[in-house]
């Protein structure tokens, strides 16, 4: 017996995913511009140059379709919030997945162990 | 440059980008992450159930979004969660740990935010400290304060999730000065100061989200505090 999501745990994830698009989509053009602590650090004593120009990341396939958090092919003003969108939900995806393959059925019998 | 800040790398907290650490310690750290993740994976495989499954969804859903929003520190600096101490809370150090491996995956992948030289490395700083360290530090001070009292949550949940942000900053120093990147002692002093700051803004995060689900839904905290109510897991 598969048994779905009781109303209760559907209001759960309506409500968690809902709050997690909606940070992603309408703060994320108010996210503060300033360089972080890991960055501020790295420009204060100069070796933020050390940082390589053409990681590996950028020459996959997802950087045709991302610049960074931007959606690229939109204008400006959407292309963060898209990114954000598109992440939050990719990343749901996949944890939900992952948990999905990884744990046991509620069903199994299980004495306590 | 295009990067509208001008930067030559992504611009997020804690992420280390590809250039900054060495073969060896990207080598050490990601073989150390790699085999917290497989332990971890073979415990929730063992001891969780599918009831978790859509609580996984939503902290890594959330935890992305967070990660997106940085929030400005005084003298010019900002951060942003990490929120490690979180999933640990909310899914336990095992399923929590394969939650944020999920998030730093996506951003390394798709987002090109810290490099994929450095995932191992990113996911320990900002992840496992956080799942591991965080949660086990919460639950003793938990313990200490009332382990079902909201006092006693608070406490733990603040003080673990202030703590692993200054020891991800800490490990993170060790890391860049291992690597020849810059002086041990000139990253601890300013990784530290900025990141004592920032793990006040972890804290009110964190404690804001475990409160909300603390009053609403008490049983989809790991150690819930009416264990009548919920299994084991």
């Amino acid at each position: 017996m598969n048994h779905s999501p009781s109303s209760k745990s559907k209001t759960f994830i309506f409500t968690g995913l809902g709050s997690a698009l909606a940070i992603a989509v309408l703060l994320s053009p108010f996210a503060s511009t300033h360089p972080d602590g890991l960055d501020r650090v790295a420009q204060d004593h100069n070796f933020e140059k050390k940082a390589e120009t053409n990681p590996l990341a950028q020459k996959l396939p997802f950087h045709a379709i991302f610049d960074e958090y931007s959606l690229r092919g939109v204008p400006k003003s959407v292309a963060t919030p898209l990114a954000g969108l598109i992440g939050t939900l990719v990343t749901f995806g996949l944890s939900w997945g992952l948990g999905k393959v990884g744990s046991k059925k509620s069903d199994a019998p299980d004495s306590s162990s | 440059m295009i990067n509208s800040l001008a930067l030559p790398f992504p611009t997020l907290a804690l992420h280390i980008p590809d250039g900054f650490l060495s073969l060896p310690v990207s080598f050490v750290t990601g073989a150390f992450s790699l085999l917290l993740l497989l332990i971890s994976l073979n415990r929730v495989e063992k001891d969780y159930q599918d009831r978790i499954v859509p609580l996984m969804g939503v902290c890594a859903a959330f935890v992305f979004a967070a990660q997106m929003i940085n929030f400005p520190i005084p003298g010019g600096t900002s951060g942003h969660l990490l929120g490690g101490t979180l999933t640990g809370i909310l899914l336990g150090p095992w399923a929590g740990s394969l939650v944020m491996t999920v998030v730093f995956i996506v951003q390394a992948l798709l987002f090109q935010d810290g490099g994929l030289t450095a995932l191992g490395a990113n996911i320990f700083n900002m992840g496992l400290i956080g799942t591991f360290g965080g949660y086990y530090l919460y639950k003793v001070i938990r313990s200490l304060f009332g382990f079902s009292r909201w006092r006693g949550m608070a406490m733990g949940t603040a003080i673990a999730s202030w703590t692993s942000v200054v020891v991800a900053a800490f490990v993170c120093s060790v890391q860049l000065a291992l690597s020849g990147t810059v002086p041990l002692q000139v990253a601890l002093f300013a990784m530290l100061s900025w990141h004592f700051v920032i793990g006040i803004g972890e804290a009110l995060i964190t404690l804001t989200a475990v409160s909300y689900i603390w009053r609403t839904r008490p049983d989809l905290i790991f150690d819930s505090p009416r264990p009548s109510l919920s299994p084991k897991i």
